[in-house]
């Protein structure tokens, strides 16, 4: 315990250690929330979902944070629906029991220097055979009420308000400009009228057991956290749940490398002969083998799946050129006298190997451990840059691939490509400057240079 | 402490030297063949892995088996010449056809029987035909295929390796003169930003030299269309060779030169060179003779395996700025299950690092007073 004090304390001598941690520990916590609140299953479902899961979501859509660092604030999405009542709904019954009346209304402040891109609203009603009937209209900021249109629906229905021809003719405008004639300021055209927008929707069932639900989505220019991609997929769902992936996959496969590295060093030095010999001939072909092109070859011909690629990695960094260093240093700590000491007293092979020979490698081992995490999480990100990430997970380096593709840097998207650029490089730092304090702490020989 | 390990040695091999020269000349010709021997060994067994795993077990064959199969029988029932054919003859046709194709490719053969065939092609560099792959100029030679992208690779890989390695080593020493100073501490602090690989600060100078200023191109290797001139043209794929090549030396210049400058730090703390210092040696003397002469083998070797890693070229970092190398045709083969140019690439690597660890051995023995040929070591078996 005092042992464990002491290091803390030391450790909190190195400012890049306190950072390094700290980083760890955001991400460790965003990773538990990430996995607390969307199951793996939900994740990989919303992650592969079409327009039917993301439909209400504009396309390529920055962050809608983009707006505090400009003077032109851009509209920011959003969507509101009956079901969970951000849309009111009142339903009145009339005389006549077949026949109900529903008012439906949201008013929204309307604060931005643009016209959103289209808005939506998709009705779903539950009739048997007679249509039920709405009527839409849009209360404007100066008073003034706009028809926007009157129609039958049936039990799913969506309107567009940018592809209602009639509409269009109602305000003498192209498809295009409906957007900016619902939002301009009519005295001063071209201008954005800015204030309480309302939207009234009036519905009314003909049948007794018929209700309507409506949702309102404004397709804005800027949504959410993290913005949107070329699929209208929240980017905020990649960037989360990249984090417990990409810790995950760098943890497991430094953890797996290194120790079985270590001991495969420590029983070879141990047993010698042949053993030991048929070691460093592995070693020695392990460095002949392209390592790169045989994990492309194996996600091409075999699977993309994110396991299977962590233990190939595994497999072919495990006889690297670090298990020639762990060796001569157990080739010497072999030969110390406590060793012989265990030797005298009938210790087992396996005993000497596991409580003699690696603990006194742990200075060594953790270090190296904490410094290769970054390679690791590099490497996942690397294979998704080339396509061959994991088809079915959402990790951040299938948005750097997805946005690359996409040509997000020709088109000045750089959101898309920044933000899981900006949480691999912050994870890299974060395990790179933790590993280089660890390393000053264990190798006090470092620590004077 | 040094000396007296150094001591003993030094008046044994003199003795010895004398005595058996030519029993020394034996050991070594012994020494040598035996550690040619597992080198080759290595070779063959790590050349033929690659073949094994470029194959998945026969699954590729069943790919390019289908292939076949779709093409000749696509092309024969499309082709209105054979319209007139019965159904019939057009089958027996078709048969024919995917049986000469399969003839052609070696599919007839058991995978086992073209697996060593390949593996002594591969040997003896006789490097064959690719299955799908073309050069530029329309060849199917496999040498062809690599070598119209060994330039491409060299320069990249070449200036940018080159660059890092002296540019690292040279600020390395003189910051190891003056450690504890300003830019030692900022080399420090920088050091975790090799973490990250070439191609995702890749990805940031593209962003911001080429979307944001749009002063120099996003990837390519010379303007399209290409001057003639061989002055612009040069000009050109200098201007296209900026950005690739400062992502490879940005992403590991800080960690390179902190290692260097630790490793330098560590031999300038050795007794005789505060004993040269004493002396009133002047700065370079003792630089040159007593820092960077016992440290000579480590940064030669360095440099070998750095060499050799040039050929490998840098697939990804490649691929993101579409330089057209080596490490971008590895990746098309793979993805064109083209055998033999995959096992092509290896096999020139696994001889590249074969012969440089051999000449390594050898380079040593010149270099380093300490390390004497022997029958031991590696060549013990």
């Amino acid at each position: 315990m005092t042992g464990l004090k002491k290091f803390f304390k030391e450790l909190t001598r190195y400012p890049s250690a306190i950072l390094g941690l700290s980083v760890i520990v955001l991400l460790l916590g965003i990773s538990v929330y990430a996995l607390a609140t969307i199951p793996y299953s939900e994740a990989v479902r919303l992650w592969r979902g079409g327009e039917d899961i993301w439909y209400q979501n504009p396309k390529y859509a920055p962050p809608s944070w983009f707006n505090e660092f400009t003077t032109k604030k851009r509209p920011v999405s959003f969507k509101v629906n009956t079901y969970d009542g951000s849309l009111s709904k009142t339903t009145t019954p009339s005389s006549d029991p077949e026949i109900s009346t529903i008012d439906m209304s949201y008013a929204f402040d309307y604060e931005y220097d643009g016209s959103p891109q289209e808005m939506m609203i998709y009705f779903k009603s539950n009739i048997i055979e007679k249509l039920s009937f709405v009527s839409i209209t849009w209360l404007t900021p100066d008073g003034r009420t706009i028809r926007i249109a009157d129609m039958a629906i049936s039990n799913k229905d969506t309107y567009r308000f940018t592809q209602d021809p009639k509409l269009q003719k109602r305000l003498k405008v192209e498809a295009v400009d409906v957007m900016n004639s619902l939002f301009e300021d009519p005295e001063s055209p071209g201008k954005i009228l800015k204030g309480e927008y309302q939207l009234v929707i009036t519905g009314t069932s003909f049948e007794s057991a018929s209700t309507i639900d409506a949702e309102f989505v404004l397709h804005g220019e800027l949504f959410g956290m993290a913005g949107t991609d070329k699929y209208r997929r929240d980017l905020l769902l990649p960037l989360l749940y990249g984090t417990p992936i990409a810790l995950v996959f760098g943890l497991l496969a430094a953890l797996g490398t290194s120790v079985l590295t270590m001991v495969i060093a420590a029983a070879g030095s141990w047993y010698g002969g042949w053993f030991d010999e048929l070691i460093q001939r592995i070693t020695e072909v392990n460095l002949v083998l392209p390592f790169l092109a045989i994990l492309i070859m194996v996600g091409t011909f075999y699977s993309r799946s994110i396991w299977l690629m962590l233990g190939v990695t595994i497999l072919l960094s495990i006889f690297s050129g670090s298990i020639k260093t762990y060796r001569s240093i157990f080739m010497q700590s072999k030969e110390s006298s406590y060793i012989e000491a265990a030797k005298a007293y009938g210790a087992s092979s396996g005993r000497i190997i596991f409580s003699y020979l690696i603990p006194r490698m742990i200075p060594l081992l953790i270090p190296a451990l904490v410094s290769s995490v970054p390679s690791f999480v590099f490497l996942e990100a690397s294979l998704a840059v080339l396509g061959l990430g994991d088809p079915v997970l959402p990790t951040w380096g299938k948005v750097i691939n997805d946005a690359w593709v996409d040509g997000a840097l020709y088109q000045g998207r750089y959101f898309w490509i920044l933000e899981p650029a900006i949480l691999l490089m912050i994870t890299g730092f974060g395990f790179a400057m933790l590993g280089f304090a660890l390393d000053r702490i264990f190798n006090p020989r470092l620590r004077d240079v | 402490m040094t000396s007296e390990t150094k001591g003993p040695s030094d008046s044994e091999s003199t003795s010895s030297g004398k005595k058996n020269s030519s029993s020394a000349i034996l050991r070594v010709a012994r020494y040598s063949l035996l550690r040619l021997v597992s080198m080759m060994f290595t070779v063959i067994i790590g050349v033929y892995l690659t073949i094994l795993i470029a194959n998945m077990g026969g699954y590729v064959d069943t790919i390019m088996r289908n292939e076949i199969r779709d093409n000749t029988t696509q092309a024969i029932l499309a082709n209105p010449n054979y319209r007139s054919l019965t159904t019939e003859a057009k089958n027996e046709l078709i048969q024919t056809k995917i049986a000469n194709e399969e003839k052609r490719l070696g599919l007839d053969k058991p995978f086992a029987v073209r697996s060593v065939k390949y593996l002594s092609n591969a040997l003896t560099l006789n490097l064959g035909r690719a299955i799908n792959m073309k050069s530029d100029q329309g060849s199917k030679e496999v040498r062809l295929i690599l070598l119209e992208r060994l330039p491409a690779t060299l320069l990249l890989t070449g200036s940018s390796y080159l660059l890092l390695f002296f540019g690292s080593v040279y600020i390395a020493l003189s910051l190891s003169r003056k450690y504890g100073s300003f830019w030692d501490k900022i080399i420090i602090a920088s050091s975790p930003t090799s973490a990250a690989p070439p191609w995702f600060y890749g990805i940031f100078l593209i962003l911001i030299f080429a979307a944001i200023f749009k002063i120099l191109p996003f990837g390519g290797l010379v303007d399209s269309p290409s001057p003639s001139n061989p002055l612009d043209y040069s000009l050109s794929v200098l201007k296209h060779l900026i950005l690739p090549a400062s992502a490879v030396i940005i992403s590991s210049i800080a960690l390179s030169i902190y290692n260097w400058r630790t490793f330098f730090l560590i031999y300038s703390s050795e007794d005789y060179v505060d004993m040269a210092k004493a002396k009133g040696l002047n700065a370079r003397d003792v630089e040159s003779r007593y820092i960077l002469r016992p440290t000579l083998p480590t940064i030669i070797t360095n440099f070998a395996l750095l060499v050799i890693t040039l050929w490998t070229g840098l697939t990804i970092t490649e691929t993101v700025f579409l330089w057209p190398g080596l490490g971008i045709t590895l990746f098309r083969a793979i993805g064109f299950y083209d055998t033999p140019v995959i096992v092509g690439s290896t096999i020139i690597y696994a001889y590249l690092l074969a012969i440089t660890v051999f000449l390594l051995d050898f380079i040593y023995a010149l270099v380093d007073p300490r390390v004497k040929v022997s029958s031991g070591g590696g060549g013990s078996k």
